[in-house]
């Protein structure tokens, strides 16, 4: 168990706002520099990018998002990063159990390993992948230009997800109940599926969807692997370099919105979960 | 037998999917000794990418930990109208495509905007230089400060920095001889991760800088145009490098994490 007891303390003190009426002067000062420094890097920026999509009208949008080449590259982000995410709900969860449960020699080195992919710069994931995966790859697997050397890019920039969110909830796990349950004659595929998913569940279904919203947005460790084939490798996110390039900001717009309401929806769906899970406990 | 088996399919997908990968970078780049991987990079166009990297990532890790620690006290202390919304913001850059945040600052701050012609005008361009630059990595490493400081500032409490305060102690007094001190590891935990993603950043960098070689270039823009010109020594021995920082940062990280989930 984690110290959990100062936030109880602060719990069973009455919150400052219903006793204070008024804000201290440092804190609107902090909070009015933040609201300016947010909106000037991110929601003014962000509520552009919206704006800009409908610029042409609502129709003016629709034809931008189902013109050939935009539709096929939101269609394969999606179906790509649904694949993904299934992949890694699986060997993520594998490799946070092998990590905390098997004490294989050098875990400490795997343990530092996985978070490589969130140091390593997109485009260098992207080009040590199109080494090994390319057409002079030393295994003679030549996935490059194709969808499936998109997934791989993919699954390489996930991989810390789903691993990093199951891994503290296993740690904390208490084994009492797997041995009762081992010593009433349970098998250890009953022990998994009755006590341990129903606990690591949650972590799986929230490290899960934040591998999906990374996939979705996921540009730079595609781009030389995919070679950005317009209607069979090509991401939104290229597609939408591409219309910024040839100075189409409102087709890039467009697909961009659509990108953001996905990834949107995708974070309040987590949000829900963290929350039932939080009012469960 | 199960347990060999679930040991030997993970280990064989990460050696597959993330050391095999790296290992064949360091490889190629130093197949033919370390001459060459020196030579490419102390070539004047990549001298300069690093130094504009290092500028950019600087005044974005700079700006990141002053409104990081600011963000994460304001929200972790105090109780205000849109606390939520606040921390909800913070975490939109997870889930903004960094080609996203590109587009984003081209349609307010681009030369053809009225924010951005104005401060064109006065010589001080947004979009294809520096600022522009450093706004995007501002933007994409944003949460990282403050979700490394808020939970330990919730740990520690206020208790302390009251009773300084009942003693007669400033706020800037309280700050700098309380909370500076107890947050100091998540602090610097966080700012190595910012430090880590801002010298990083490909993406929304690449369409804000208009990749004018030896101008706006940073290294991993870098790494990307050599590689499509064919000059594949500089693109290894740049990309090298950044692993080597990748590596160095991830391993700094994991000394600095509070409390790691390893015990």
């Amino acid at each position: 168990m984690s110290p959990p007891p100062s936030s109880e303390i602060a719990a069973a003190a009455p919150p400052r706002w219903r006793t204070a009426r008024r804000l201290p002067f440092g804190t609107t000062l902090t909070g009015g520099l933040l609201l300016i420094y947010l909106s000037v890097i991110v929601m003014i920026p962000l509520g552009a990018v919206i704006s800009r999509s409908t610029d042409s009208g609502w129709s003016g949008f629709w034809d931008q998002v189902t013109a050939p080449t935009a539709w096929a590259a939101l269609k394969l982000t999606v179906v790509a990063s649904v694949i993904v995410a299934l992949i890694n709900l699986v060997m993520g969860t594998l490799i946070a159990w092998v990590l905390v449960r098997d004490k294989v020699p050098g875990r400490q080195v795997f343990d530092t390993v996985i978070d490589l992919p969130f140091a390593l710069p997109t485009i260098v994931a992207g080009l040590t992948l199109l080494l090994l995966y390319g057409p002079s790859s030393p295994l003679g697997l030549d996935l490059a230009y194709a969808r499936t050397g998109v997934v791989v890019a993919l699954l390489f920039v996930t991989l810390p997800f789903v691993v990093r969110t199951v891994q503290p909830v296993l740690l904390e796990l208490d084994r009492d109940m797997e041995e009762a349950a081992a010593s009433l004659g349970a098998s250890p595929l009953t022990v998994f599926r009755r006590i341990i998913l129903p606990t690591i569940a949650p972590a799986m279904a929230a490290g899960t969807t934040l591998a999906f919203a990374r996939a979705l947005s996921e540009f730079g460790s595609t781009v030389l692997i995919s070679g950005n084939i317009p209607l069979k490798t090509q991401v939104a996110a290229v597609n939408i370099f591409g219309q910024i390039e040839s100075d189409n900001t409102t087709g890039a717009a467009a697909i961009s919105t659509v990108l953001l309401v996905v990834a949107l929806v995708v974070l309040v769906l987590l949000n829900v979960i963290q929350r039932w899970v939080a009012r469960r406990d | 037998m199960t347990r060999w088996g679930l040991r030997g399919v993970a280990l064989v997908y990460l050696a597959f999917l993330l050391m095999m990968p790296v290992g064949v970078i360091l490889w190629r780049t130093f197949q033919h000794g370390f001459g060459p991987v020196t030579d490419a990079l102390t070539t004047s166009q990549a001298v300069h990418a690093f130094r504009v990297t290092a500028i950019v990532a600087g005044f974005a890790v700079v700006l990141n930990t002053v409104f990081g620690v600011a963000a994460a006290i304001l929200l972790v202390r105090h109780r205000f109208p849109g606390r939520r919304i606040l921390d909800a913001v913070i975490d939109l850059p997870i889930a903004v495509s960094p080609v996203v945040v590109g587009l984003a600052l081209i349609l307010v701050y681009g030369r053809n905007t009225s924010v951005g012609g104005w401060l064109g005008d006065r010589g001080f361009p947004i979009i294809f230089s520096i600022p522009g630059m450093v706004i995007a990595t501002t933007f994409v490493a944003l949460p990282l400060v403050v979700r490394a400081v808020a939970p330990v500032l919730e740990e520690i409490g206020e208790e302390q920095e009251q009773a300084a305060a009942t003693l007669g102690a400033s706020t800037f007094q309280r700050f700098t001889r309380i909370t500076l001190p107890s947050i100091r590891g998540a602090l610097a935990y966080g700012v190595v991760l910012a430090l880590a993603r801002s010298l990083g950043e490909y993406g929304a960098v690449a369409v804000v800088s208009g990749r004018v070689v030896g101008q706006t270039q940073t290294v991993t823009l870098f790494v990307q145009e050599r590689y499509q010109n064919f000059d594949q020594t500089a693109a290894y021995a740049a990309a090298t490098a950044l692993v080597v920082v990748a590596v160095v940062s991830l391993i700094i990280s994991r000394f600095l994490r509070p409390r790691g989930g390893e015990r």
